[in-house]
């Protein structure tokens, strides 16, 4: 008697929020194996996680012991993380060698998370940008080249390699219970900065909702890159209001004056890199993912806020 | 909180908001869509703009009829008078009539959203950037969309060029055959006398980074305006070389341009 093998699946990032909500989510259908290269975590007797750098040879040890079927890689070190430098080489080189060793050892389906920053603030910016839209972002601030590189790395392997079925996930902010990056702290804190007259258009999507979009991602093999927003928007000073954040207006003209605040005061969810996030919007367009998955995300705006409004510092 | 429903209460007429919540708006669940538009916001906007347009300008607009209930539309006029008093007037005219109102959006020049508080008031009244795909989605969207084909050519004229149209771009013909867009011409009269410029000082404009810098007298005229609507036109998405979308787009100019005729004539006075 044989029994169908579970899929095997390699999770990435498994420190944060997300990764595990994603494991939760598949962990009875599929054998997962978790890795991060900032920390050990536990996530059950049944689920091995590692700690390890994805440039050590050791990391192709795993490939071969647990010869997976797919890969969901996460683990990318936030812009407000790490310097420059060490951030380009876990997220650009580290991604090239997983891509790497997932075409050496036949991975048949690869989910990549990408970010909208990649599609860059700017003053000219269209609503509801989809993804064939250019990437500004590496023209404007070189702490934001490694997300740039990392989707080029994706595509390319996307194209060169057909058959290990990339599809590059562009979520808008994901926030709420657990999520460490800078939207959800300056949500979850008592005052946040703003820039002086300018409350841009923004888009939110619950961490729950998130981990769904991933799940259904791994579930139909359509390789491509999709952006993921709810069809709902909401301005950022309104956003701040609507979680009981006391705003804390930073002169924006001319350009230089906040971002020297930021440096200054080293503001760490306000860096000076992404002070124009908070100045033009970036809406993006998640019609294209919606309609090929079937999602629908179930977590109302006004949910999230609510969340963030009872849960002050949340982390 | 108090403040802010005293206030509403005194700038927003119950009328006004069962007007506004009537228009149906693709908006989300907070009330704004993808370009900043804001439904509450723009209550206030349209109480304001009603004395503006009853009380300053005293408008007189005719055949805002024309303009469909539904479906996308192109309402295409003449830009003129240094600030974009024209796009609210004719927003306004759409907005508060009888039958089928509707909230138009106005393409704004590229240079308002670097602008602090200005750029986010403009979005939550349905302004939006002028780009191409803006226009494109919202006509998507079945939006009626204003829009200036002069651009700052229009609105930066001196005086002495009054009620002479500049060249129009063809980026709007595209759009409309494109989408199937009813085109809708107006000619606006009166909004060239509001703020009459002499000079344009260039250099100034550019060391500011802003599209022109007018010299004139620091106050707005309350010139009487005339907002002529004229018949709706169609225009059918066929392959045609570019030269053939500028004589449609001459059409319409030359449509435009009767519609100012019209309106001049019919003005008695100039306030």
């Amino acid at each position: 008697m044989t029994t169908k093998r579970r899929p095997h699946i390699l999770v990435t990032g498994a420190a944060g929020a997300l990764a595990q909500q994603v494991i939760n989510r598949l962990k009875k259908t599929c054998d997962l194996v978790a890795v991060d290269f900032r920390e050990q975590v536990y996530l059950g007797d049944d689920i091995p996680s590692y700690c390890i750098d994805f440039n050590k040879r050791v990391f192709e040890d795993l490939f071969r012991r647990y010869q997976f079927d797919g890969v969901i890689h996460l683990g990318r070190i936030l812009s407000s993380q790490l310097t420059r430098m060490r951030r380009y080489n876990a997220n650009v080189l580290g991604t090239q060698k997983l891509l790497d060793l997932s075409e050496k050892y036949g991975i048949r389906r690869i989910i990549v998370l990408s970010t909208y920053h990649v599609y860059g603030a700017v003053a000219y910016n269209p609503a509801l940008i989809d993804e064939s839209a250019p990437l500004k972002s590496a023209g404007l601030s070189a702490d934001l080249v490694d997300s740039v590189e990392l989707e080029n790395l994706a595509n390319i392997y996307l194209w060169r390699y057909p058959e290990l079925n990339i599809t590059i996930l562009r979520p808008c902010n994901i926030v709420g219970p657990g999520v460490r990056n800078s939207m959800s702290s300056l949500l979850g804190s008592e005052r946040a900065p703003v820039l002086a007259g300018f409350s841009p258009m923004m888009q939110f999507i619950h961490i729950d909702d998130m981990a769904d979009a991933i799940v259904l991602a791994w579930q139909k093999p359509v390789k491509g890159v999709f952006n993921v927003a709810p069809q709902d928007w909401v301005a950022y000073q309104q956003a701040l209001k609507l979680c009981g954040c006391k705003k804390m207006p930073l002169p924006s003209v001319p350009p230089v004056i906040p971002k020297a605040i930021s440096k200054i005061l080293n503001l760490r969810s306000f860096p000076p890199y992404l002070l124009s996030f908070f100045k033009y919007p970036v809406v993006i367009d998640g019609r294209a993912f919606s309609r090929e998955f079937g999602f629908t995300p179930k977590r109302p705006l006004k949910d999230i806020f609510r969340y963030y409004q009872n849960n002050k510092n949340p982390v | 909180m108090g403040l802010a429903s005293f206030l509403k209460s005194r700038l927003v007429p119950a009328d006004l908001e069962a007007q506004i919540d009537r228009i149906r708006k693709p908006i989300g669940s907070l009330g704004y869509d993808p370009w900043g538009y804001n439904n509450e916001a723009i209550k206030y906007g349209f109480s304001v703009t009603r004395q503006i347009y009853e009380k300053y300008f005293r408008v007189q607009a005719d055949g805002v009829e024309n303009i469909p209930a539904e479906g996308p539309v192109l309402i295409i006029a003449n830009h003129s008078g240094q600030l974009p008093l024209d796009g609210l007037l004719i927003g306004y005219a759409l907005a508060s009539r009888a039958e089928n109102p509707r909230i138009p959006r106005a393409m704004i020049e590229r240079f308002f959203p670097t602008v602090p508080w200005l750029g986010n008031l403009l979005n939550e009244m349905g302004a939006v950037l002028g780009d191409p795909v803006n226009c494109a989605k919202m006509l998507e969207n079945n939006e009626a969309i204003i829009v200036f084909p002069e651009g700052v050519r229009g609105s930066g004229k001196l005086y002495r060029d009054r009620y002479q149209l500049k060249r129009f771009g063809n980026g709007f013909m595209h759009l409309a055959m494109k989408y199937n867009a009813t085109v809708v011409p107006v000619g606006v009269v009166g909004c060239e006398e509001t703020i009459p410029a002499i000079a344009n000082i260039k250099p100034l404009a550019n060391a500011l980074n802003v599209p022109y810098v007018p010299v004139a007298l620091p106050v707005i005229f309350p010139a009487k305006v005339h907002l002529n609507f004229g018949p709706p036109m169609h225009f059918d998405n066929a392959e045609i070389p570019e030269e053939s979308v500028t004589e449609r787009v001459e059409a319409v100019k030359a449509e435009i341009s009767r519609l100012i005729d019209k309106g001049l004539s019919e003005r008695k006075r100039l306030f």
